[in-house]
């Protein structure tokens, strides 16, 4: 390890900026939910499947973002497709260098996509928001063991994009980035966390979800944990760099201190928790405050990565 | 100049002892690879150029060392002169993070970014540890020296080498620079300049240069990492991977427990459709 002090980086920075503060964020939330609503299909009880199926809907409408994005931040955005097929003149033929995360991370999302979109599809089948015999049909191909290992390796896809950008970072030489092998699992715990905040928030709008409340309020606390313990990971990995100052100082530690009010405000006001009271009413302040909560979380997600992505550049 | 021949093994040899700030340089590659340069602007010193880039291929550093008060004759050494350029790594960082393999060996063994196959991630640049990457503005794809790839294959040395006046610039193959750099040093130690060494002669930094350096100073003065902070980007895959997976067993596990143990009993629900697993087990 580099000690304190001796850290030497004359390298340049990418100025990889505002397309890729949302796509990190957005690409957390997908395949944080994505896991989770795997979770709660597999390992839930059966009154668990709707806030499954809001987890499924929440994962592909983050995802959809996430190639745009992408695309958008190459200064050739139209040679995207050279991530995946090398047009080296001679060496035609896929692109996969398993050295680079940004090589591995851009396959991961192509099938992740396809699983995502496809669980998306079913689950509106499943909703009959899509009618037809050749719907029900090929959604019954993911009944029972085949549906079970589809979105098993699906949220071990999902797991794999929410965290691989924070690998991708480390991957380099710039300051900060370098400076820790913590960034990986941070973006994983931050990407767990807000799906787990967004999900809590979404089931209040589906009265047959609201069941699963109480479990994915109890694993927004326990991802929230993991999460709170990786940034401490990350800080203490900087400081022995000797790059503290850097990610930390100001102006950046205005950021942290809206990343620590959205965990604080996470763990002290669960988003998921039961709505509607006996009688079907729901209380509007209870909706406000988990607004609120919701939104105080997400907006600590993003200004963690913009403290990261930004403090080194 | 020996013919140059495919298959083996080409570099610059940069002596900066007798380098005298010319930037001949500069200007015989701006030249040659049709580089408009950007506007001038006197940064410190004599340095009107700032920085290698995607416009600056050669970039001689001028770096101040006058004592304030004059303590007798500074050996060469009150300014530092440098001509810097892409070091054409035997381990290069740049080529390694590529994830469009436009970045390629080629077979003079330079390192050489395909402009036709780059699509601009920029993720080269982050790995660089020599600052030398940068986006061209009219093509927008990454560029840095080509070692003259065109001359080369038409037989002919680079513009900068060719250009230099005092040979501080010296093209060749390699193993010929190796033992010509190594008789230099040996003579600078015999005439009294300890301080001279070689910098990215031997694999100590990113697996030996293929532009090398005789300096006159130690690396830090002239913006090069030392030795033991020349890390190659891929030295955090294991770390990050590892911190990922140990994180998502983690996540699988809050998630587990989060199901199990549940903290409030739910609400009765009202009637929902069934299933996909108990519709299955129903057919």
């Amino acid at each position: 390890m580099i000690l304190l002090a001796e850290a030497q980086h004359f390298v340049r920075p990418p100025e990889w900026t505002w397309y890729i503060v949302p796509y990190f964020f957005l690409a957390g939330l997908a395949g944080g939910s994505y896991f989770i609503a795997t979770l709660l299909r597999l390992w839930g009880e059966p009154s668990d499947e709707p806030a499954a199926r809001v987890g499924y809907y929440a994962a592909f409408l983050t995802f959809l973002p996430c190639p745009v994005l992408l695309t958008l931040d190459l200064t050739q955005p139209l040679r995207f497709w050279h991530m995946l097929w090398n047009t080296t003149s001679g060496s035609e033929g896929f692109n996969f260098k398993s050295g680079s995360p940004m090589s591995v991370g851009s396959w991961a999302l192509v099938v992740f996509g396809l699983f995502a979109t496809v669980s998306f599809l079913e689950v509106l089948v499943r909703d009959q928001k899509i009618r037809g015999s050749f719907a029900g049909r090929a959604v019954r191909l993911l009944d029972g063991t085949a549906g079970r290992l589809w979105i098993a390796v699906g949220a071990v896809l999902g797991l794999f994009i929410a965290g691989y950008t924070g690998v991708l970072l480390s991957v380099s030489n710039q300051p900060v980035w370098s400076d820790t092998w913590a960034l990986g699992g941070l973006f994983l715990a931050s990407g767990l966390s807000g799906a787990a905040v967004l999900m809590g928030w979404l089931i209040r709008f589906r009265h047959d979800a609201q069941t699963s409340a109480p479990a994915i309020g109890a694993s927004e606390r326990w991802f929230q944990i993991l999460e709170l313990a990786l940034i401490a990971a990350f800080a203490v990995t900087l400081f022995q760099a000797g790059a503290f100052e850097r990610a930390f100082g100001y102006p950046w530690v205005l950021l942290w201190v809206v990343v620590l009010v959205g965990l604080v405000g996470g763990l002290s006001f669960r988003t998921a928790r039961p709505t509607a009271g006996a009688d079907g009413t729901v209380a509007a302040s209870r909706v406000h405050v988990a607004t609120l909560t919701m939104m105080l979380v997400l907006l600590g997600i993003i200004a963690l990565r913009a403290a990261i992505i930004f403090s080194a550049q | 100049m020996a013919e140059i021949v495919p298959g083996q093994a080409y570099g610059f040899f940069t002596d900066t002892s007798v380098c005298i700030g010319c930037k001949a340089c500069e200007v015989a590659c701006k030249q040659w690879n049709m580089l408009s340069g950007h506007e001038p602007s006197f940064i410190d010193g004599f340095d009107n150029t700032g920085q290698l880039d995607q416009q600056n291929w050669r970039y001689v550093q001028m770096i101040d060392n006058v004592p304030d008060q004059t303590l007798g004759t500074g050996q060469g050494k009150a300014w530092l002169m440098m001509s810097d350029v892409c070091k054409h790594c035997q381990h290069a960082s740049c080529m390694d993070v590529c994830p469009t393999g436009a970045i390629i060996r080629t077979e003079f063994d330079t390192v050489f970014i395909q402009a036709d196959v780059c699509n601009g991630c920029r993720n080269c640049i982050s790995a660089c540890p020599y600052s030398v990457i940068g986006i061209d503005e009219e093509t927008n794809v990454a560029r840095k020296c080509t070692l003259c790839y065109d001359r080369l294959q038409g037989g002919m040395e680079p513009a900068c080498a060719k250009a230099c006046p005092t040979q501080s610039i010296q093209f060749g193959p390699l193993d010929e620079l190796q033992q010509r750099a190594d008789q230099r040093l040996a003579d600078l130690h015999s005439q009294g300049v300890a301080e001279a060494n070689l910098y990215g002669r031997d694999q100590q930094v990113y697996g030996g240069l293929n532009a090398f350096f005789l300096l006159m100073d130690k690396p830090e003065a002239y913006r090069l990492p030392n030795a033991a902070n020349a890390t190659l980007p891929g030295r955090n895959n294991a770390g990050g991977w590892l911190t990922g997976a140990v994180t998502a067993v983690l996540g699988v596990l809050a998630g587990l427990i989060a199901l199990r143990r549940r903290p409030v009993a739910p609400p009765e629900p009202p009637p929902t459709e069934t299933p996909p697993s108990a519709e299955a087990e129903a057919r």
